[in-house]
């Protein structure tokens, strides 16, 4: 009995002090890291950040120099991949193409033994899940790129894993695709319930998505949080530059703006250019060079050039009036709440 | 200059440098290879004179009479196909390993060394090999000199006390033939079956382990499957080239006849040119068939 207590009140995946290198490059660096249950949890970073082996460890396809890795409380770090209650699904999709649709998503079925009408009653439920029933007969080779991702869904899900793991599950799909396949992803791990843990080079992606998101940088986990407080709260200049775009302020130039010696981390959305009249009172003011103005359509974004030396990008809401933003070249006062600045370590 | 005019003139003319590009190998291939093979091929439908020895230039079935209706010949081809499925079947069983090893664990140093260890052996002389392997194998050579020092005397002579494969000596028994077989066409099976092994991306079989099965498992139900075409591949090599062959079972070897040395012997010595294009036609015939079994095996598929 408390037994089954522990394993309900114990973790889904827990790294402890989990290292990995490969040579002289440090992929992991001592990284703990506790997933609970029923959560979608975002791996993100640059490439070579150590995300992608963290999840390697996680599926047991590599195991870490030193550290532990637990799966329900239990310790798999030893354990091969074939004998964890987790689940993949590949960059690459990794279907295998000598089988067809069905085959490759009753794959898991097989390799345990269960008998061919029952795999293959059990497949076509997978696929209806993922809307692909009638490519059944299909060989994999045959799909596209999108569809190849919902058959690997499918297959990954099969053996009713009490985790998944996504690596890079949309890199390779085109925009409208992704967008789809996000909120499709996001709507299959509410409704099964079961922990999804994904990797992902993009930002927009890993705040969409996720419940969580622990930030990698240089092996280490720079930031782990929701995706409100990655974004409106990043604690190193890191993660404000990695989620979002902002303006990194180094302590020098800090403390000349706002009078304490603290770097700190300003969104471009924030940042206001002051046409008349004075700012409110509460609002830092500097005044710099427009250099340039860049139109992505919903805003604008104006580069300044504060006397500094240092240029601060701006991001203007597109107002429908072309006469808002001065021309480049001018001089413009820019301003932004004190508050919203947000201190760095 | 003449070399710019050239240049021009062939620029736009695609259909023209095509023709000029193919043509010496399409006559080479068109009229020395193939129409020197049909004209081989056809001379199996004449027969000679029995009395003058002489080939009578007349469309016939006689040689194909004699082919199949002489238990000798029959004997002799079944000797032929099995010797080649034996041979075929050992160097996949040991190529795979190696193959393996090469395509998939190697690091870029060792792959090196593999390939050039593989065919470094190609660059010596087939003959000069043949017979080194005869004397490997002699009753008084190092083979049977180190068996003995090994204390392995008595599986040696077990072994060559088989009826049939065996004989006085490795150097002339079907054992010591076969393994010369394996020896020289073993190239043949791993450079292929390393290729293919090389383009089955890992993530397959990660695939296959995340999903529960064992390696024993992901190795037939993905590796094979998949090495297949390079199995089929390295296959049609060994069996074909064994098929042939007519050095090594006349260097080496029980006295039996193989199909490769009555095709010698029958337009050489024998001067029976019919009965020589007959037996070359066993090959041809045997190797259409293996294709269209490991066709439908499904070898090709994912070519």
């Amino acid at each position: 009995m408390t037994d089954q207590r522990k394993r309900d009140a114990s973790p889904a995946i827990e790294l402890r002090e989990a290292s990995r290198a490969f040579g002289p490059v440090v992929a992991l660096d001592r990284i703990s890291l506790t997933i609970s249950p029923g959560e979608f949890f975002a791996l993100l970073g640059p490439s070579g950040s150590g995300k992608t082996t963290c999840l390697r460890l996680i599926a047991g396809f590599d195991h870490p120099d030193s550290g532990q890795v637990l799966l329900d409380g239990v310790d798999v770090t030893d354990i091969p991949p074939f004998e964890r209650n987790v689940n993949t699904v590949f960059q690459d999709y990794a279907l295998f193409p000598h089988m067809n649709v069905a085959d490759n998503v009753a794959y898991g079925l097989r390799v345990r033994g269960v008998a061919a009408a029952e795999r293959r009653k059990r497949a076509l439920e997978m696929l209806d899940l993922v809307q692909l029933e009638s490519f059944a007969d299909r060989r994999s080779t045959q799909l596209s790129g999108g569809q190849k991702q919902r058959v690997a869904l499918a297959r990954a899900l099969i053996n009713q894993p009490k985790v998944l793991l996504l690596d890079e599950p949309l890199g390779a799909l085109d925009l409208k695709l992704r967008e789809e396949m996000q909120t499709e992803l996001k709507s299959l791990q509410q409704r099964l319930g079961i922990t999804f843990v994904f990797v992902t080079h993009d930002q927009g992606e890993a705040l969409s998505m996720a419940n969580r998101v622990a930030v990698f940088n240089a092996g280490r986990i720079e930031q782990l949080d929701t995706p409100r407080a990655l974004y409106t709260r990043p604690k190193t200049a890191f993660v404000a530059g990695f989620v979002g775009s902002a303006n990194v302020v180094e302590s020098d130039l800090a403390e000349r703006l706002t009078g304490r010696r603290q770097a700190f981390a300003i969104r471009p959305e924030l940042i206001r250019i002051v046409t008349n009249g004075a700012p409110p009172a509460d609002h830092v003011v500097t005044e710099g060079v427009l250099e340039n103005i860049l139109y992505h359509g919903a805003s604008s974004r104006c580069h300044v050039r504060t006397g500094d030396g240092a240029v601060l990008a701006v991001a203007q809401a597109e107002s429908g009036d072309a006469a808002a933003l001065p021309a480049p070249g001018t001089r413009v006062r820019i301003s932004w709440p004190r508050a919203s600045a947000v201190p760095l370590e | 200059m003449v070399a710019r005019s050239v240049s021009r003139f062939l620029h736009g003319r695609q259909g023209f440098y095509l023709a000029l590009l193919l043509a010496p190998p399409l006559l080479w291939l068109g009229t020395v290879y193939l129409a020197s093979l049909f004209a081989l091929l056809a001379q199996s439908f004449y027969a000679i004179d029995e009395f003058t020895a002489r080939v009578v230039p007349e469309l016939t079935l006689k040689t194909y009479r004699q082919l199949v209706g002489h238990p000798a010949n029959v004997d002799i081809v079944l000797r032929t196909v099995l010797m080649a499925v034996a041979v075929t079947l050992a160097s996949a069983v040991i190529a795979f390993p190696v193959a393996n090893y090469m395509a998939r664990h190697a690091g870029p140093r060792m792959k090196a060394l593999f390939y050039v260890g593989v065919m470094l052996p190609m660059w010596t002389s087939y003959l000069v090999k043949v017979y080194a392997w005869r004397l490997l194998l002699a009753k008084e050579g190092i083979i049977s000199w180190a068996l003995t020092g090994l204390g392995l005397q008595g599986p040696l002579d077990r072994l060559l006390a088989v009826p049939v494969v065996g004989g006085p000596s490795l150097a002339s028994s079907y054992i010591g033939m076969f393994i010369v077989f394996v020896y020289m066409w073993l190239p043949f099976m791993i450079l292929p079956l390393a290729a293919a092994l090389e383009r089955v991306p890992q993530s397959l079989l990660q695939a296959s382990a995340d999903l529960g099965a064992r390696p024993g498992q992901t190795f037939r139900t993905v590796v094979l499957p998949l090495a297949l075409p390079g199995l089929a591949a390295g296959s049609i090599f060994t069996f074909s080239l064994t098929l042939g062959d007519y050095i090594i079972p006349s260097v080496v070897g029980a006295p039996g006849y193989f199909i490769g040395m009555m095709v010698y012997q029958q337009q050489g010595t024998a001067g029976n040119m019919p009965l020589a294009a007959a037996f070359s036609i066993v090959p041809i015939v045997l190797i259409a068939i293996y294709l269209a079994l490991a066709r439908r095996m499904g070898a090709f598929d994912a070519l």
